[in-house]
């Protein structure tokens, strides 16, 4: 802010310009601060909600494309037929009626020294500060043959909704004795563990009714979240069904076929009866667009203000940030947006953010009764959001069946009390 | 600001680096991730609003310890100082 004013000065722009161009605290200048927040999903909807509740003297909107959001966390339940997609679906009154401006349009532009975005059809909104949230883009293109054309042959169903119900569908269609084959991407990709979960629970629909089936995980990776807890649960509970493949083995996907349902590795080549290609991805559009990611397609931020270490007054949080030792979950999304939204709430009154603790916990079904997690805390050290040592890790390895009961009732109990938080 | 210092001053007897005040300190704003904020949800897990703060101290520390078992508990009270701890629970005990 200060080098800003600074730099401000230098251009010698007179000083009776729009205080939109540069904007003091807005409380300094006597008007409401301003809040647009892009994004509706886990973090956007949560820090729109958490600015409300940290001052409700700031006016907040939250731009979304859906009416419907539709929650990734226990799509693979739905994928795996244990539950409907209706159950992962929620609206925006409520948040509304928190008085907040819910704008059904797409964010097209930023402009960072005008402080505005403009929305599809035009409409201009002025900023104090801005909040992105735009979770995850697919990077098409980066997957020789995997275009939104094959993406409807071989789902990606890494954003849930169509695609979700798609890959269920063709698992349902599927004859027993098929093959379903599905591919991990390199890290960083949304949800670590969600792979393995989904394999998991296509395993379990494949062992429940079509047992002669089998699954093969080819893996861009040669390791992967909770790796020791899953592959425990496969042994025990899907011996000869389910394959992982990682990278050193020729788990790497080169292209695909959609034609075909082809995945190619250096090893060779995988023809699937279903084939769930889970692709590389990115910062969701808007991010680009705004100038806040950077080369990795992901958004660097400071740790303690979740500012954009690319633009002034734009703060990133949830999938699309780059959070140090922090997953990208939705838990991690909630908690970051508390946070940044009581930074924001901060700074827009002119005084100092103070230094954020954050937490993580996610769950991963491996049955429908059989519940592992991983969880962490988090703290700025070095310009990161680092683990707090000794804190965190992986639910026990010689935990007996009653407790993988209990963290498969927790993890329900989890998206019921997150959801409720941030759309009930 | 005078809601603020009145909540100050009745919260005296609480160390020092609790701060009294409606913004949540670092890491409180985080457990309602599971811990419901709304009393409409069913879940397993308790709310934190207005539980005793000795009480939600001592749950901490044991979990911390390892004296009280957990699934997850454990693991995250040991990311947290009993500084933090206190003011986290002094929070919670004074919302509805």
């Amino acid at each position: 802010m200060k080098a800003g004013r600074r730099e401000f000065l230098k251009l010698g722009v007179a000083a009776t310009a729009s205080a939109a161009l540069f904007p003091l605290p807005a409380f300094a200048q006597g008007a409401a601060p301003r809040i647009v927040v892009v994004g509706g999903g886990f973090a956007g909807a949560s820090c729109a909600r958490a600015l409300r509740q940290a001052d409700p003297r700031i006016v907040v909107t939250l731009v979304e494309a859906n009416a419907t959001f539709t929650a990734c966390p226990f799509s693979n339940a739905v994928i795996g037929g244990l539950r409907e997609l209706s159950a992962q679906q929620f609206t925006y009154e409520r948040v509304a009626a928190d008085g907040i401006v819910v704008a059904r349009a797409t964010a097209t532009a930023v402009n960072a020294q005008a402080r505005s975005v403009t929305l599809g059809d035009g409409t201009r909104l002025p900023y104090d500060r801005l909040v992105l949230a735009p979770g995850i883009d697919i990077r098409w293109g980066a997957l020789p043959g995997y275009d939104e054309a094959a993406a409807a042959r071989m789902p990606h169903a890494w954003r849930a909704g169509e695609q979700t119900v798609l890959l269920r569908r063709q698992l349902e269609a599927m004859a027993d004795g098929g093959l379903v084959v599905l591919s991990a991407p390199a890290n960083p990709f949304r949800c670590p563990p969600g792979p393995y979960e989904r394999a998991s629970l296509i395993a379990h629909y494949l062992k429940t009714k079509k047992p002669k089936s089998k699954l093969i995980v080819l893996d861009a990776k040669d390791a992967f979240s909770k790796q020791r807890l899953f592959q425990s649960a496969w042994a025990e509970l899907y011996p000869g069904l389910l394959e992982w493949v990682p990278l050193s083995k020729g788990g790497n996907v080169t292209s695909v076929d959609a034609a075909t349902r082809t995945l190619v590795t250096d090893f060779g080549r995988h023809q699937a009866a279903v084939a769930n290609v889970i692709p590389p991805q990115k910062a969701g559009r808007i991010a680009d667009i705004a100038g806040v990611a950077d080369r990795s397609g992901w958004c660097p931020i400071d740790p303690v203000t979740f500012e954009s270490k690319l633009q002034a007054g734009i703060h990133v949080i949830g999938d699309a940030a780059i959070a140090g030792a922090m997953p990208k979950s939705a838990f991690a999304a909630n908690s970051q947006a508390k946070t940044c939204a009581a930074v924001v709430a901060r700074l827009v009154t002119g005084a100092a953010p103070s230094v954020p603790k954050l937490i993580n916990t996610c769950y991963s079904l491996v049955a429908p009764d059989y519940g592992i997690s991983v969880a962490g805390v988090y703290a700025p050290s070095s310009g990161q959001l680092a683990e707090v040592p000794g804190s965190g890790g992986v639910s026990p390895s010689d935990a007996p069946r009653a407790t993988r009961a209990v963290e498969a009732v927790l993890a329900e109990a989890w998206f019921r009390t997150i959801t409720d938080e941030v759309f009930g | 600001m005078r809601r603020t210092l009145a909540a100050a001053i009745g919260l005296v007897s609480i160390a020092a680096a609790v701060v009294a005040s409606a913004e949540p300190p670092a890491g409180a704003a985080a457990c309602s991730g599971c811990h419901p904020a709304s009393a409409r949800v069913t879940s397993p897990v308790r709310r934190l609003a207005g539980l005793d703060r000795a009480a939600i101290v001592r749950a901490m520390q044991d979990f911390r310890s390892g004296q009280r078992s957990a699934t997850v508990m454990d693991r995250i009270a040991k990311g947290f100082t009993n500084e933090e701890i206190q003011a986290i629970a002094a929070w919670y005990a004074t919302q509805r």
